[in-house]
C-alpha cells in the first residue's frame, strides 16, 4: 500500500500510476452459460451450440465450475466472497457478440477486495484489488480470410473469465510486470486458468497515467490486450514516456484506450473517450443473483492446495530459508516440490535453495524451459549436494558436474565426479607439496604480501586452486597458506 | 366425425382413444377447416407433412393401449414458441422463415404427452401488443365479429382457439397477453405462476414476465394442457421454479374442503380490488363481471372487498421494465447470424441500422426506443430502478390482499374488443387498456380469465381471477365449478 512503500522510482520526475485489468480465461469443460465445449484452436463455429449463437428461445444457465473457480480465486486473494452477487448485461453491438450484450456482472460482483503481495527485487510489495467478476467472453472477427467481408468464429464465445481488477497501486513497469507474474502464478497455481498467454488465456490491460509527486492522479489510458510479460513492460514503458512528453510539451492527456504495436514498440490510441459507448448495465432478467452459501466456500477451502504464500511461510519455518528463497522458490508448485525433494534427500535446504535460484533456474533460463522439464532431478541435484557437504567436491567442481548431468554425459553423480576426477584433494601432505612448489615459484608475491599487500593472497590461493587443477578444498587451501606465510 | 371441431380436449381425446375417430382424421379435419377460415388471419404456418406424421405416430401409440388426456389431440403454437418443422417468426418480418434447430421446451413437452402440432398461430409482434394489429403479416379477426381485434399479443391462439379451428393453443403473457385475448374472444386461459413453465425456447420480450399458458375451451382443458406444460427446466432455464411438476386436473370437481356439492365453493373468500371496479371500466364489462360474481356467491364463495392500491402504478412501472428487457433481448436481431439482413449497406453501423429498421415494425421499433431510454446513464436510476421498487411494493399489496382472500377477482380489461384500426394510432390508450391485468404479471401471479357473459355488441367478456404464487390448481378448480353451473364458455361465435 501506498503508504508503507518506500519513495516511489521516478521517471523524468513524474510518478508513474498503473492499474491492472486482467482476464483470467477459466479451464473449466464448458461455457459459463453453456455446455459447449472450450477447447482452444477447434475449427471455426464447431465449439458452439444454439445458447452461444444465441439462437431466439436460448437462455444462460449457470456453470457451477466457473462459480467454483471464482470462490478459490477469491480464496487464494483473501478476498470477500459474495453471499449473493449479480449478473449484469452490458449492452453493446458487435458482430462477434451473438446477443448483443455481454453477461457480466457490474454493481455486484462474486470477489470483493484481497491483495496480491511480491517481491521486486528484494522489496516486498502489496497491490490492492478491488474486485473480481465472472463474465462470458466475446467470439472472434476473422478479417484475413476473407474478401470484402468478415468471418465470425463464435467458439470462444460464452468462454467464462474472471476478470481481475487492482486500484492504480503500481509505481512502476517492472512492479507492473512483477505483479503480473504473480498473478499468473496464483491463477495457474490454484488451477483455475492454464495461464496461456499468446492463446489468450491470461491477457492483461493497464491503465497507466504520470503526475508529479504528491499531485492528483493524471488522466489514464489504458493499454488493452497484453499478452506477455515483455510487450507489458515495453508497452508502459513507451506509454509513461509518451505522455511525460505529451504533457512537458503542454498537452493535457486525453483518456483513451491505446494497443500496443510490438512491431514498432509504440501504442496507439484505439478510441477515445468521447465515443464511449453507453453499456445500459441492468441485471440479467433471466439468471437470478448468484448465491453461494458458506458451506459451499468451506468444501472449495478444504480441497485448495497449499497457496504460495502459505508454503513460502512454511519453508521459512520448517527450512530457515530466507523470505526471499520462500518466495522465489514458491513459483510455482513443481519448482517448490523440486526444491523441497531435493532439500529433504540431501538434508542441506540452503545450499539446495541456492542451486536451484542459481545453477538450476539459470540453465532452465538460457535453454527457454520450465521446472517441469529440468533433465537433472532433485533426488540427483540432492546427491551432488551431499558431495559438497562432505567435502568430495568443490563448489566449482559441482559446476562441471551438473554440466555433465545436465547434458547427459552422465547420470550418476559419483560416476561423474570419478570419471572427471573431480574429487576434491583432501590429503593435507599433497596439498602441502603444491603450496611449497606455488609458493617457490612465485617467490615476488609472498614478498608482496608480507609487505602488506593482501591482495596477493586470493592471488597465492588462485594459483594453489589451479595447480591442483581444482581438487584443492578452497578452505583447506587457504588455511594451509596461511600457516604458511606466516 | 364432421362436427369434431367442435369437441374439447377432453372430449377429442376420449373420441379418438375410444376410436370414434383418429388422431389423422381429426387433425385432417382441422387443418382444413383452419384453411377454409384463413381470413381470420389466426394461423401463420402450417407443415401438413409433419402434422399427419405426428397424427400417425400417436394413433400408433394408441393402437399399443397407450393412453394419455392429450394423445393425439392436434394443437396450435403461438408463433412466439419455436417450433421444429415450422418456421418460428414471433410475428416479425425480423424472423422471416426463420427454423429453429429445437423445440421449446412447452413444445417438446405437450409432443410428449402425444399432442400433435396442427401449425403456428398469428400474434402481436415479438408478442408486443393488445389488439394483434402489430404482427407483420396480417391482422387477427375476431371470430364473434370479424371488425374487431381478438387482442392480444396471444390473438391468433384465441381466435382460433374460439372459432373452434383448434381445441386448445399455446399462448404467452407478459403483462396480459393469454389473459385479454381470452376475455376478448369468450374462451379461457391461464397464465401460471412466472417460472412454472420454461421459457426455454420461447422468443423473448420482457424475460422477468414472459410465461407461458393454455388457452382453451374450458378450465379443465386448460388443466390438462398445463399438466403437461408445466415443470422445472433448470437444466435450461435458470428462472424455472424447481417446484415438482403437478396435476392440475386433480381438483376439478371436488368442492372445496368442508364444502358441499351443492356449495362446493363455500368458504372461498373472493377478494374485489376497488381499483378494479372503478370509473375506469365500461358499465358493460362491470356488469357481466358483477353477474359473474353472483353466480360464485351461489356456489358459495364470499366476496371481499380489498385494495391493491398501487394499480395505477402498474402502468408506468411495466412500460418501463418490459421495454427495457426489450431492448435488450431484442439486440440479437442485428442481421449478421440468422433473421433479416439489409441487401444493401455501407457499413456495419448501416447494416444494423438498415436490417433493423426494415426487420422491425413501428411498436416494437417504439418499445426498443423506450427500453433503451430508460436504462440509459443518466436515467436508469430514475426510470429502471424506481420501477423495480415499486415493483416490489405492488407484489408486497398482493401479499397482503391475499391474508383477506383466496382468490382475486375483477375485470380482465376495461372494455370488449375494439374494432380494428382504432388504437392503431394511439399506442397510450393501448397501453393504458392493460391496467387490470400489469400487476398480475409484475408479481409474478398465476392469473386467469374465464367466460363470464357479453357485453356491448354482444361481445365476450371475461372475469378475471388471481391466485397466489402455486395457486394455479385452486383458480382451476374455482373456474371450473363457474363453468360446471354457467355456459358461457360453451358460446360459439356465429359461423363456427
Amino acid at each position: 500500500m501506498s503508504d508503507k512503500k518506500q519513495a516511489s522510482p521516478l521517471v523524468q520526475g513524474y510518478e508513474v500510476v498503473i492499474g491492472f485489468e486482467t482476464h483470467a480465461q477459466l479451464a473449466t469443460q464448458s461455457k459459463i452459460f453453456s455446455r459447449a465445449p472450450t477447447a482452444f484452436g477447434a475449427e471455426p463455429n464447431t465449439q458452439a451450440c444454439a445458447v452461444d449463437l444465441a439462437l431466439p428461445g436460448t437462455l444462460p444457465v449457470m456453470n457451477r465450475g466457473a462459480v467454483e473457480h471464482a470462490i478459490r480465486l477469491g480464496l487464494a486473494l483473501g478476498s470477500h466472497i459474495a453471499e449473493q452477487s449479480v449478473f449484469a448485461r452490458k449492452n453493446y453491438f458487435y458482430p462477434d457478440l451473438p446477443k448483443g450484450y455481454q453477461i457480466s456482472q457490474f454493481e455486484i460482483p462474486v470477489v470483493q477486495g484481497g491483495e496480491v503481495s511480491f517481491f521486486l527485487g528484494d522489496e516486498k510489495k502489496t497491490v490492492r484489488l478491488v474486485r473480481a467478476h465472472l463474465e462470458e467472453d466475446a467470439g472472434k472477427s476473422l478479417h484475413e480470410e476473407f474478401h470484402g467481408m468478415s468471418g465470425i468464429d463464435l467458439n470462444r464465445a460464452g468462454t467464462p473469465l474472471l476478470e481481475i481488477v487492482t486500484e492504480p497501486d503500481m509505481r512502476s513497469s517492472a512492479e507492473a510486470v512483477a505483479y503480473a507474474k504473480e498473478l499468473h502464478k496464483t491463477v495457474t497455481w490454484i488451477g483455475i486458468c492454464d495461464g496461456n498467454m499468446q492463446e489468450g488465456s491470461f491477457r492483461c490491460d493497464a491503465n497507466v497515467s504520470v503526475r508529479k509527486p504528491g499531485a492528483e492522479l493524471g488522466t489514464r489510458r489504458e493499454i488493452k490486450n497484453l499478452n506477455s510479460f515483455k510487450f507489458m513492460q515495453q508497452a508502459i514503458d513507451y506509454e509513461v514516456r509518451w505522455q511525460i512528453e505529451q504533457i512537458e510539451d503542454g498537452h493535457a492527456i486525453q483518456q483513451a484506450t491505446v494497443l500496443f504495436d510490438p512491431d514498432t514498440g509504440e501504442t496507439r490510441a484505439m478510441r477515445t473517450k468521447e465515443d464511449a459507448a453507453d453499456y445500459r448495465y441492468f441485471p440479467d432478467p433471466d439468471l437470478p443473483p448468484l448465491v453461494i452459501a458458506r458451506d459451499w466456500v468451506e468444501q472449495v477451502k478444504a480441497n485448495m492446495p497449499e497457496l504460495p504464500r502459505q508454503m513460502a511461510a512454511r519453508l521459512v519455518q520448517t527450512y530457515g530459508l530466507p523470505e526471499y528463497d520462500a518466495t522465489t522458490l514458491t513459483q510455482s508448485p513443481a519448482m517448490a516440490a523440486y526444491f523441497e525433494t531435493a532439500a529433504k534427500a540431501s538434508g542441506q535446504a540452503k545450499m539446495a535453495s541456492n542451486w536451484i535460484m542459481g545453477e538450476v533456474s539459470r540453465r532452465l533460463n538460457n535453454e527457454e524451459k520450465d521446472i517441469g522439464q529440468v533433465p537433472v532431478s532433485a533426488d540427483t541435484l540432492a546427491a551432488l549436494l551431499k558431495r559438497i557437504a562432505d567435502g568430495t567436491v568443490s563448489n566449482n567442481a559441482a559446476k562441471q558436474v551438473v554440466d555433465a548431468l545436465w547434458s547427459g554425459e552422465g547420470s550418476d553423480v559419483d560416476a561423474v565426479i570419478e570419471a572427471k576426477g573431480l574429487k576434491q584433494m583432501n590429503d593435507s601432505g599433497a596439498l602441502e607439496k603444491i603450496i611449497d612448489e606455488v609458493m617457490a615459484a612465485n617467490a615476488p608475491m609472498v614478498e608482496q604480501f608480507r609487505a602488506g599487500k593482501d591482495k596477493a593472497f586470493n592471488a597465492l590461493v588462485g594459483l594453489v586452486m589451479k595447480a591442483s587443477k581444482g581438487k584443492a578444498n578452497p578452505q583447506q587451501a587457504n588455511d594451509l597458506l596461511k600457516q604458511k606465510l606466516q | 366425425m364432421n362436427e369434431l371441431h367442435h369437441l374439447g380436449v377432453a372430449e377429442l381425446a376420449a373420441a379418438i382413444a375410444d376410436k370414434k375417430t383418429s388422431s389423422v382424421e381429426a387433425a385432417q379435419h382441422l387443418l382444413a377447416r383452419a384453411k377454409e377460415h384463413q381470413n381470420l388471419g389466426a394461423y401463420l404456418a402450417f407443415n401438413e407433412d409433419l402434422t399427419l406424421a405426428q397424427a400417425q405416430a400417436a394413433d400408433a401409440r394408441i393402437a399399443a393401449g397407450e393412453r394419455g388426456l392429450l394423445l393425439g389431440v392436434p394443437l396450435a403454437h403461438k408463433d412466439i414458441f419455436v417450433t421444429q418443422g415450422f418456421p418460428t417468426t414471433a410475428g416479425s418480418k425480423m424472423l422471416a422463415g426463420y427454423q429453429s434447430p429445437f423445440d421449446a421446451t412447452v413444445v417438446s413437452q405437450l409432443a410428449a404427452a402425444g399432442a400433435v402440432t396442427l401449425g403456428k398461430l398469428n400474434c402481436d409482434e415479438f408478442a408486443m401488443g393488445s389488439g394483434n394489429d402489430n404482427s407483420a403479416y396480417a391482422p387477427v379477426h375476431n371470430p364473434w365479429d370479424t371488425a374487431r381485434v381478438p387482442g392480444g399479443s396471444s390473438g391468433g391462439s384465441a381466435a382460433a382457439v374460439a372459432a373452434r379451428l383448434v381445441p386448445a393453443a399455446t399462448g404467452t403473457d407478459t403483462g396480459g397477453s393469454i389473459r385479454q385475448p381470452a376475455s376478448f374472444t369468450g374462451i379461457t386461459g391461464i397464465k401460471p405462476t412466472y417460472g412454472r413453465c420454461s421459457r426455454y425456447g420461447m422468443v423473448a420480450f420482457a424475460s422477468s414476465l414472459d410465461q407461458a399458458g393454455p388457452m382453451a375451451r374450458s378450465a379443465a382443458d386448460c388443466a390438462t394442457l398445463l399438466t403437461a406444460m408445466a415443470g422445472p427446466d433448470i437444466d435450461r432455464d435458470s428462472t424455472s421454479l424447481d417446484h415438482p411438476a403437478e396435476d392440475y386436473t386433480r381438483l376439478l370437481g371436488l368442492p372445496r374442503e368442508g364444502a358441499t356439492a351443492a356449495q362446493p365453493l363455500k368458504g372461498l373468500r373472493i377478494g374485489l380490488p376497488k381499483e378494479f371496479f372503478g370509473e375506469g371500466c365500461a358499465p358493460d364489462v362491470l356488469a357481466a363481471v358483477r353477474a359473474a360474481l353472483s353466480e360464485y356467491e351461489k356456489l358459495g364463495a364470499t366476496l371481499v372487498d380489498i385494495s391493491l392500491p398501487r394499480t395505477e402504478l402498474s402502468i408506468p412501472v411495466y412500460y418501463i421494465i418490459a421495454p427495457a428487457e426489450a431492448s435488450s433481448n431484442l439486440s440479437r436481431f442485428d442481421g449478421v447470424k440468422f433473421g433479416h439482413r439489409a441487401a444493401k449497406f455501407d457499413d456495419l453501423a448501416d447494416m444494423y441500422k438498415k436490417s433493423r429498421s426494415e426487420g422491425f415494425g413501428p411498436e416494437v421499433q417504439r418499445r426498443i426506443m423506450i427500453g433503451t431510454y430508460v436504462l440509459s446513464h443518466g436515467y436508469y436510476d430514475a426510470y429502471y430502478v424506481k420501477a423495480q421498487q415499486i415493483r416490489r411494493l405492488i407484489a408486497q399489496d398482493f401479499q397482503q390482499a391475499f391474508t383477506q382472500c383466496d382468490v382475486i377477482a375483477g375485470p380482465v380489461a376495461p372494455t370488449v374488443a375494439w374494432k380494428i384500426g382504432e388504437k392503431s394510432d394511439d399506442p397510450v390508450a393501448n397501453y393504458l387498456a392493460d391496467i387490470y391485468t400489469l400487476s398480475t404479471s409484475l408479481a409474478g401471479l398465476p392469473g386467469m380469465s374465464v367466460p363470464a357473459g357479453f357485453g356491448a355488441a354482444n361481445m365476450p367478456v371475461g372475469l378475471q381471477l388471481v391466485g397466489n404464487y402455486f395457486k394455479e390448481g385452486e383458480l382451476l378448480q374455482t373456474a371450473h365449478a363457474f363453468q360446471q353451473a354457467t355456459d358461457w364458455h360453451l358460446k360459439t361465435p356465429e359461423g363456427y
